[in-house]
């Protein structure tokens, strides 16, 4: 018996949700006396067998030409394959863009009860119940999965990772891979430096910033905090920022360390999609604005004069640490 | 072209968040009712577009759910869509909804399926996905642009730091997002057309649900702001770096 974790890559590496997800499944390993296990499909730089590290005892590869296409209907042919082959119980995705793709259609091939966007561990003491997030992060809901394999989709930035010593042994894998349907013609990056449902602390302006031409000076914030950029609806909308920036109950869902807003009234449509940031700071120059209920620190104030001004001060601080 | 639309009810946006039977149940009293938003901004209106480009395209609706799913599934229609098929049962979690899709998406011999990327209630994100399974069709998730090229499709999809442009043949399902389609506002001469569009009804086969919401928290409520003058910037970041040790 096992619990088994997807590990998905990017260019070569290891995503930093896989690293969540790892070290998420190993504390159910844990906890309900099995062993943590791992599937990587491809090949990555990193050094598989410190995934160990999380506190994972084996890792399957499968390396095979065909795997190089993303494709969710060949992928979850592989990954049943290897599930049957840990005994898995227990198999967990990130909740992000290949995890959601993964984990439904591997739940429907294993006969497994998925529980999509959990955040936190499950409780195992009288069945498998496991709380996700619902309405957009504004109420949570246990769920309880009835089926002997449970599929779990972790959310990310939702569980801190756990690294300790350990070494795992990697376990190439031969399975039998279609040949996949979909071919990716063209990838492109978006313009941040960071991706912002990973990133650790985001900056997000609203329609307070009055014109494109303005975002400068958010720019050089995030740059000065190593942030992704978001924005709110309206300002996606007229074009003033790409929509992959766009946050909230119809945008995407983030759960950063830090979520700074600037000239964004806090609307309920935004708050669903970020207040689950751990710490949220807003400075807007309207002290009514709705937005400072659920923020943790606020400026009152023109944004045009407070982000320099809060920019020149992180520097100071960087620069002093 | 044949497309499928899935269509979900979900509660308006500024809807309260309340619970009943013992924190079992959604609280409905008083709320408003809304088409999911990314079915309704996303998939539909792709889907109204493409037939825009091609009238020979033909748009089926599709909801799991009561009675009281009409109006919505009318105001789909409103949009556009040639008819609806509601599914006469209620709701219950992703892997049941699938199902009684899939039924409707095999009989119906559909080139394409689409979704919305989740669904704002329960957020599961599941059901494009579980359905391409049942179905063993090609499937891409948050979909944020399709272009039809004769038996194949060209789609965009969001990937953490970028977007990847994809080609596959048909049929497929797709969950789709921002980007995908402009929002938009039905017109009187489609809301006199959706009266008359027909709406199906049909049974649902037997199916099993594996999950159930077993109960439902609101967060814990913020501990209240912390103010810091516009003029004491250093204050806020001696803060948030010693206090919220989030710098
Ligand atoms: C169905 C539905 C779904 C929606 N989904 C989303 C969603 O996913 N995400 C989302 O963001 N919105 C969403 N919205 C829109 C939402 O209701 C709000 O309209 C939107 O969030 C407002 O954006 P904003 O805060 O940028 O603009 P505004 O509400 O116009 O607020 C601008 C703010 O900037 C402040 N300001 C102005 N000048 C300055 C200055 N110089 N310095 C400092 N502050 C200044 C003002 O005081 C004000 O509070 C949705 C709406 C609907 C109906």
């Amino acid at each position: 018996m096992s619990v088994l974790i997807f590990v998905d890559h990017i260019d070569g590496h290891i995503k930093k949700a896989s690293h969540e997800a790892l070290s998420y499944g190993a504390k159910i390993a844990e906890q309900t006396g099995t062993t943590a296990e791992a599937v990587i499909l491809g090949t990555v730089n990193d050094d598989l067998e410190k995934l160990g590290e999380h506190g994972v005892k084996k890792v399957y590869q499968v390396q095979n030409e065909q795997l190089q296409q993303f494709d969710s209907q060949v992928y979850t042919k592989v990954i049943a394959q290897v599930a049957q082959q840990s005994g898995a119980k227990v198999i967990i995705f990130s909740n992000n863009s290949s995890g959601k793709a993964l984990a439904p259609r591997v739940a429907v091939r294993l006969k497994a009860g998925l529980a999509a966007g959990v955040n936190a561990l499950p409780d195992t003491s009288n069945g498998f119940t496991v709380r996700k997030t619902v309405f957009s992060g504004k109420a949570f809901a246990q769920v309880a999965i009835d089926t002997e394999i449970k599929v779990l989709s972790l959310n990310v930035n939702a569980f801190t990772i756990i690294t300790g010593e350990g070494k795992a042994e990697v376990i190439p894998f031969d399975a039998i891979v279609e040949s996949p349907k979909l071919k990716t013609i063209d990838s492109t990056k978006t313009s941040g430096k960071v991706s912002l449902t990973e990133a650790d602390v985001v900056v997000s302006a609203g329609r307070g910033l009055k014109g494109p031409e303005n975002w400068g000076m958010v720019e050089e914030l995030a740059d000065t905090l190593g942030a992704a950029l978001a924005c709110s609806r309206p300002v996606a909308d007229a074009h003033w920022r790409p929509h992959n920036e766009h946050v909230g109950q119809t945008g995407i869902a983030i759960a950063p360390n830090l979520y700074v807003a600037v000239g964004i009234s806090g609307a309920i449509q935004h708050l669903a999609g970020v207040n689950r940031s751990k710490v949220i700071v807003v400075i807007n120059k309207d002290p009514e604005a709705p937005f400072f209920k659920a923020a943790d620190y606020g400026v009152v104030g023109d944004a045009f004069e407070i982000v320099p001004k809060l920019t020149s001060a992180i520097k100071k601080l960087k620069g002093q640490s | 072209m044949k497309i499928l639309v899935c269509i979900s009810k979900t509660p308006d946006t500024t809807a309260k968040i309340a619970f009943t039977d013992n924190n079992t149940k959604f609280a409905e009293a008083g709320v408003q009712w809304i088409i999911n938003p990314y079915d309704e901004w996303y998939s539909l209106v792709r889907a109204i577009e493409l037939k825009e480009k091609d009238p020979s395209t033909i748009i089926n609706l599709v909801t799991v759910g009561g009675a009281d799913a009409e109006p919505i599934i009318r105001k789909a229609l409103a949009l556009g869509g040639d008819e609806a098929i509601r599914i006469n049962a209620e709701p219950l979690e992703s892997y049941q909804v699938a199902s009684l899709i899939a039924e409707i998406a095999r009989n119906g011999n559909y080139d394409l399926v689409l979704t919305g990327k989740e669904t704002i209630d329960y957020n599961g994100g599941a059901v494009g996905g579980l359905l391409a399974e049942v179905l063993d069709l090609p499937y891409i998730a948050n979909a944020t642009n399709l272009q039809v090229n004769g038996s194949t499709a060209t789609v965009k999809r969001e990937i953490e730091g970028g977007e990847e442009t994809i080609e596959c043949p048909f049929p497929l399902v797709l969950s789709c997002q921002k980007g995908m389609a402009e929002a938009r506002i039905p017109n009187m001469r489609g809301i006199m057309a959706a009266r008359t569009k027909p709406l199906k009804v049909v049974d649902p086969s037997p199916v099993q649900t594996l999950t159930k919401f077993s109960e439902f928290q609101l967060p814990p409520a913020k501990q209240g702001v912390k103010l810091v003058s516009p003029d004491n910037v250093d204050e806020l970041v001696r803060l948030l770096h010693e206090e919220a040790r989030a710098i």
